[in-house]
C-alpha cells in the first residue's frame, strides 16, 4: 500500500484517466490552454495521479520551473490512483504513448514497469539523492527516477489532547497500547479508528508493522522473496493480523467502521471522538486542511510490537518521477532539466510551498522547515535515532498480494480469524509471485 | 392501444388498488428520484448531510454552472463524445442487424444454423477484454472513437438481430414477391420495401440500444480511456473523490446525464411497447 | 463502412432454382466482419492467452497453470455461489414482480400512464448513477432507508456493510433498476393476447384470478422466457452494480465471478483474468444453453 491506493473512489476509479492522445473523432479539449508553442520553445507533458495534494505539487513545480526556464513549459495531466492507474501507466508505456515525464510509485511497483526496457536512466542525479531512495528507484546498478514528494510513515496518528486528558503515555509495546485502549474506552472515546469505506486504510496494522517484523527476524524480506518465510508461520509477521483481530474483538473500534471513509476517520481524530488512527502520515496534510489549527494537536507513534527496545517506524519512500524511453531529442534534454530541478533544494522548496511537507526529503540539502506539524516532528525523531526505522516491505521485496486490503477488512470486521487470514494472504502472495514468474515459487 | 376494448370489458376502475399502487410507486420509485433532485439543488454543506429535506436555498443555476465548468468543461466534451458514440453505433447496428435478420428469417441456407448459433453465442459469451484490446491495438483502433463504435456494434448485434428477426417473421412474403416481380434487386427490396415496414421495431431497438450505449460505462473505460475521450458516465467521478465528495454537484451531474434518455423515452413511450409486442415476446 | 462486394461469397444456395436470390448471403457480410474481428477473434485468442503468463510487456506459455490458480482463488468458490444466488434472486424477482406489475398496468387502474412511466424510469438511469444513489440511501448510519426505519422503531441493518446482507441488498437494487424492462416485455406479451380469449372467459363467468391463471399465465409464457433468459444472462455476467456499490465487499462477501475476474485484471494478471473469463463463459453456457432448449421446447403457439 502506499499513496497509490489513497483514493478508493466510489467505484471503478479508472474513470478520470489522464488526458491521452486525441482519438480520432473525439471532442478533445475545450477551453484549455494550447499545447505546443513554436520558436525553440519546448512543451513537456507530465502525468501524475489525481490526488489533490499531488496535483498541487506538480502544478507548483511546473510553474516555478517555467519561471526559471521560460523556454520550457510543463503541462500536468492526471490519471486515477490505485490499480486502475497502474494499468493506465503500463498500457501507455507498452504502446509507446506515455507522456514526456510521469510520476509513479517507487519500489516494487516501479520494478514491475520493466525499467531497463521502458525508462531512461538518470544516473546524473545520483549524487543528490539519499541511499534508501536510490534503492527504491534503482535496477541493475542504474537509477531511473528522482523523488516526487516526501518520505512518509505507516504509523498511528493520535490526538494529544485526548491522551493528556486521560493521562496516557505513548505506548511502545502492544500490551501498553491495549491498556491505553481499555482506559480510552472506559472514558467514552473510540480508542481506534477504522475506515473500511475505503478498504486500503485497513492494511496499516500489517504493513506498518514491518519494522517490528524485521527487528524480530532480521533478513525476513529476503527469505520472504525466496518463498522461505510466510506470514502464517512467522509469529512476528502474523502479529499484524492478530492485532487487527484483537482490536475488533475487544470492541475498540468506532461504531461506523464498516462504512466510514478516510475523511470521516481524519475528522473523528481531529475532533477527539476517536483517539488513535493507524494510517499513512501523509494524511496529516489532509487532516490539517480540513481542521485548521490542529497542527500541534495530532502526534504520531510507531505501531507498537512485542519488544519496547526494538520498536520502530515503518517508512515509505517518496514516489518517483521518471522519463520513458519514448521521450527523445529536445524533449529529453528538457525533461532531464526538469528532473534536475525537482531533485534540488529549489524543487523541495517549490513542493513545500504547494502543500504541507509530511516527512523528510530524499534530496541532499533539503531541510524541513521548523513549522512542520507535530506528527512530522515525531516521525523525524524515529528517523534520526539509529535503527529505529525501516523501509516498508514493498521496497525490499517485489512480492505483495493484491487481496491484502479485502483480507484485512475481513479480519477487522470479525468475518475471518487472524490465523486463517494469514494463511489466505500467503496463498494470495503465492499467486502474485507466480504471475510475476519469480524464482522459487 | 387496447384501452377501448378493456373499457368495454371492465368498465369500473379499481379505486383501492389504484390508490395502493400509486402510494407504493411514490415510496419505491419517486422518493429516490426526489432525493436526487433535491440534493442536486442544495448547497454543498446542506447536501453533505445527505438527508431527505427541502433545501433552505435553491442553488440550481449555480450547481448547473459548476458541473458544466468542472475540469475544463469536461461534461460538454463528454456529451459530444457520447452523442457521437451513441448515434453512430446505433445507426450502424440498426442497418447491419436488420440485414442479417432479414436474410436469416427469409432464406434457409447452410449458413443459417451457424448464424443462429453465433447470434446466441453473442448474447451469452462475456467479451474477453484484454484480447479485444490486443486486437484493437493491432488494427490501430485502440483508444479511438471508431474503435469504440465498432465495439458497441459488435457487442449489440445479437440482441438486435433477435428482435428484428421476430418482427420480420410477421411481414408477409407476398410483399417481397410483389417487389421482385416489379424488378427490385435485393438492395432495393431491403432498403425500399422491408426497412420502412420495420419502423416500429426500429424505434424499439433505437431506444433500447441508445440507452444501453449512452449509459455504457465499462466499454469506454476499457477501450477509450482518457479525459479528452470521456463519455458522460465517466464525468460522475469528477465529483466524488476520497477527500471531498461534492454531493450536490454529483447529483446534478446524474440528473443532467439522465435527461437525454428520458427525453427519448417520453418521445417514444407509446411505440416501444408496440415494437416489443411483435419482437421480443415472440422471439 | 465496410465494402460491399458485388459477388456472392455464400456459394450456391441449396434450393437454387433462381440465379440470384433476393435474399443474398452477402447481407451477412458487414455484420459478420465486425462481429468476427471484434468478438470472435478475441474470444478465440482468449483461449490461447489464458494459457500464458501475460504482463502487458510480454507473454509466456505456462499451460493450464492459470486455471489451477484461478480455481484456488479464495474468492472464487464463494464467488461461484454468490453468482448463482445473485442471478436467481434478480431473475426470479424480475419475473414475479414484472408479471405482477404488467397485469396491474394492463388492468383498469387510475394513473396507469404515470405508473408505467415511473416503473420504467429507473431503466433509463445509468447503473453507476443508481449505484451511487443507493449507496448513500442505504448507508447504515445516516442513510434515508435506515433513518426512516428508525422512525417506526426498527433498527435497520448495515445493508451494504453487513456480510449477510450485502449481496442481497445489491441484488434488490438490481431488481429495482431492471424490473421496468421486465414489466415492459410482459405488458407487450399481455397486450398481444387476442381479446377473444377474454371475451370467451367473460361469457363463461370467469373470475379475475381464473383469467390470470388460465389465460394470461400460459399465453404470456414467451415473455416469461425472454425475461428469464435476459435477466439470468445479465445476472450471471454483470458485476458493474456490485462494483459500484460494494466492490465485492465487505471482504469477499459480495464477490461474484465477474468481479473476481476484474480484480485479476486490475492486479495486472492478464493471463489469469482471461482464464477466468473462459471459466465464466463455460459456466454461463452450461446454464443458458440447456435452459434455452428446455424453454423453447415448452413454447406455446398463440
Amino acid at each position: 500500500m502506499t499513496r497509490r491506493h489513497t483514493p478508493h473512489r466510489i467505484a471503478l476509479a479508472v474513470f478520470s484517466a489522464g488526458t491521452l492522445a486525441l482519438g480520432a473523432c473525439s471532442a478533445g479539449s475545450l477551453g484549455s490552454s494550447d499545447d505546443e508553442g513554436g520558436g525553440g520553445k519546448v512543451a513537456l507533458s507530465f502525468l501524475t495521479d489525481n490526488q489533490p495534494e499531488t496535483v498541487k505539487m506538480a502544478e507548483g513545480l511546473a510553474k516555478d520551473f517555467t519561471a526559471k526556464n521560460p523556454d520550457i513549459t510543463v503541462n500536468v495531466e492526471t490519471r486515477p490512483q490505485g490499480t486502475e492507474g497502474d494499468n493506465i501507466v503500463k498500457t501507455r508505456l507498452s504502446t509507446g504513448d506515455m507522456t514526456d515525464m510521469f510520476m509513479y510509485n517507487s519500489g516494487s511497483l516501479m520494478q514491475a514497469l520493466a525499467p531497463q526496457k521502458n525508462l531512461t536512466p538518470v544516473d546524473d542525479f545520483a549524487g543528490q539523492l539519499d541511499e534508501n531512495f536510490k534503492k527504491a528507484v534503482g535496477s541493475d546498478g542504474k537509477i531511473y527516477g528522482v523523488p516526487f514528494g516526501n518520505y512518509m510513515a505507516g504509523a498511528i496518528l493520535y490526538n494529544k489532547e485526548v491522551y493528556d486528558k486521560n493521562g496516557l503515555k505513548v505506548p511502545t509495546t502492544w500490551d501498553e497500547f491495549q491498556a491505553n485502549n481499555a482506559k480510552l474506552k472506559a472514558a467514552g472515546v473510540d480508542p481506534v479508528i477504522q475506515t473500511y469505506g475505503e478498504t486500503w486504510t485497513s492494511q496499516l496494522f500489517i504493513l506498518g508493522d514491518y519494522h517490528n517484523v524485521e527487528a524480530a527476524s532480521p533478513g525476513w524480506a529476503e527469505q520472504y522473496t525466496k518463498n522461505q518465510a510466510k506470514y502464517a508461520t512467522t509469529p512476528a509477521a502474523k502479529a499484524g493480523f492478530d492485532h487487527l483481530q484483537q482490536v475488533h474483538d475487544a470492541g475498540y473500534v468506532n461504531k461506523d467502521f464498516a462504512s466510514a471513509k478516510l475523511t470521516d476517520g481524519l475528522n473523528k481524530l481531529a475532533k477527539g471522538q476517536g483517539a488513535q488512527y493507524p494510517i499513512l502520515s501523509a494524511m496529516v496534510s489532509q487532516l490539517i486542511a480540513d481542521n485548521p489549527g490542529s497542527e500541534n494537536k495530532i502526534g504520531l507513534f510507531a505501531i507498537p510490537g512485542a519488544d519496547a527496545a526494538k520498536n520502530g517506524l515503518t517508512v515509505w519512500a517518496p514516489n518517483g518521477l521518471y522519463i520513458p524511453t519514448s521521450t527523445t531529442g529536445d524533449k529529453l534534454a528538457a525533461a532531464k532539466k526538469f528532473l534536475g530541478f525537482v531533485a534540488s533544494p529549489d524543487g523541495c522548496a517549490s513542493m513545500g510551498k504547494a502543500t504541507t511537507p509530511t516527512g523528510p526529503y530524499a534530496v541532499t540539502g533539503c531541510e524541513l522547515p521548523d513549522s512542520v506539524p507535530q506528527a512530522v516532528k515525531d516521525m523525524q525523531t524515529y528517523i534520526d535515532k539509529q535503527g529505529a526505522s525501516s523501509l516498508a516491505l514493498e521496497f525490499l521485496s517485489p512480492v505483495k498480494g493484491p487481496a491484502l486490503e479485502q483480507i484485512c477488512v475481513e479480519v477487522g470486521s470479525g468475518i475471518r480469524k487472524a490465523d486463517a487470514a494469514a494463511k489466505l494472504y500467503d496463498e494470495d502472495v503465492k499467486k502474485q509471485a507466480q504471475q510475476l514468474g519469480l524464482e522459487g515459487w | 392501444m387496447t384501452a377501448a376494448v378493456e373499457v368495454r370489458r371492465k368498465p369500473r376502475k379499481n379505486l383501492v388498488l389504484s390508490v395502493v399502487a400509486i402510494l407504493l410507486s411514490v415510496v419505491v420509485f419517486l422518493v429516490p428520484f426526489a432525493f436526487i433532485v433535491l440534493t442536486a439543488v442544495k448547497s454543498r454543506q446542506e447536501a453533505s448531510r445527505l438527508d431527505f429535506s427541502w433545501p433552505s436555498q435553491f442553488h440550481l443555476v449555480q450547481n448547473f454552472v459548476d458541473v458544466v465548468q468542472a475540469r475544463d468543461y469536461m461534461l460538454i466534451i463528454a456529451f459530444i463524445n457520447s452523442t457521437i458514440l451513441t448515434v453512430a453505433s446505433v445507426a450502424i447496428l440498426v442497418v447491419l442487424s436488420a440485414m442479417v435478420a432479414f436474410v436469416l428469417q427469409r432464406r434457409r441456407t447452410r449458413w443459417t444454423g451457424l448464424v443462429n448459433f453465433l447470434v446466441l453465442s453473442g448474447l451469452i459469451i462475456p467479451p474477453a477484454v484484454v484480447p479485444t484490446i490486443w486486437v484493437l491495438q493491432k488494427l490501430g483502433l485502440f483508444r479511438t472513437m471508431p474503435g469504440l463504435i465498432l465495439i458497441e456494434v459488435a457487442f449489440g448485434l445479437s440482441f438486435c438481430i433477435l428482435l428484428f428477426r421476430a418482427f420480420i417473421a410477421t411481414i408477409p412474403r407476398e410483399l417481397d414477391e410483389a417487389a421482385i416481380i416489379d424488378g427490385a434487386g435485393p438492395m432495393r427490396l431491403f432498403f425500399r420495401v422491408i426497412l420502412p415496414l420495420l419502423r416500429s421495431v426500429i424505434i424499439t431497438v433505437v431506444v433500447v440500444q441508445s440507452v444501453t450505449v449512452f449509459n455504457d460505462f465499462v466499454n469506454p473505460l476499457y477501450f477509450l480511456p482518457g479525459d479528452q475521450n470521456a463519455t458522460v458516465q465517466l464525468t460522475l467521478y469528477n465529483f466524488s473523490s476520497a477527500y471531498s465528495t461534492q454531493y450536490n454537484l454529483l447529483f446534478m451531474d446524474i440528473l443532467l446525464i439522465t435527461i437525454p434518455p428520458l427525453i427519448m423515452f417520453l418521445f417514444f413511450n407509446k411505440r416501444i411497447v408496440a415494437g416489443m409486442t411483435a419482437g421480443a415476446v415472440k422471439g | 463502412m465496410e465494402a460491399r462486394p458485388r459477388t456472392s461469397v455464400a456459394g450456391p444456395a441449396p434450393a437454387a432454382g433462381r440465379k440470384r436470390s433476393p435474399y443474398p448471403s452477402w447481407f451477412y457480410l458487414p455484420a459478420a466482419i465486425v462481429y468476427a474481428v471484434l468478438f470472435l477473434v478475441p474470444t478465440v485468442t482468449s483461449f490461447y492467452f489464458s494459457l500464458t503468463r501475460w504482463s502487458i510487456f510480454d507473454s509466456q506459455f505456462i499451460g493450464f497453470d492459470n486455471y489451477v490458480t484461478f480455481f484456488r482463488e479464495p474468492a472464487l468458490v464463494s464467488g461461484l455461489w454468490h453468482t448463482v444466488v445473485y442471478a436467481v434472486i434478480t431473475s426470479g424477482l424480475k419475473v414475479v414482480l414484472g408479471l405482477g406489475l404488467a397485469v396491474l398496468l394492463t388492468s383498469q387502474i387510475i394513473g396507469r400512464g404515470y405508473l408505467r412511466s415511473v416503473v420504467f424510469f429507473p431503466v433509463l438511469v445509468s447503473t453507476i448513477g443508481v449505484g451511487l444513489t443507493f449507496t448513500i440511501l442505504l448507508d447504515p448510519e445516516e442513510g434515508l432507508v435506515n433513518e426512516s426505519l428508525a422512525l417506526i422503531g426498527i433498527q435497520g441493518p448495515g445493508w451494504l456493510t453487513d456480510p449477510s446482507f450485502a449481496l442481497v441488498s445489491v441484488a434488490l437494487v438490481d431488481v429495482w433498476k431492471g424490473v421496468g424492462l421486465a414489466t415492459l416485455i410482459y405488458i407487450a406479451g399481455i397486450v398481444s393476447i387476442p381479446q377473444e380469449y377474454f371475451e370467451a372467459a367473460r361469457v363463461d363467468g370467469a373470475t379475475a384470478w381464473q383469467n390470470f391463471r388460465k389465460i394470461v399465465l400460459p399465453l404470456a409464457r414467451p415473455a416469461t422466457f425472454t425475461v428469464i433468459l435476459l435477466s439470468l444472462i445479465g445476472g450471471l455476467r454483470s458485476f458493474d452494480l456490485i462494483w459500484a456499490m460494494t466492490r465485492g465487499g465487505p471482504g469477499f462477501t459480495s464477490d461474484v465471478i465477474a468481479s473476481v475476474i476484474y480484480k485479476q485484471y486490475q492486479a495486472g494478471f492478464y493471463g489469469l483474468s482471461t482464464a477466468g473469463n473462459v471459466v465464466l463463459f463455460l459456466l454461463v453456457t452450461a446454464i443458458i444453453f440447456p435452459l434455452s432448449r428446455y424453454l423453447n421446447s415448452k413454447e406455446v403457439d398463440l
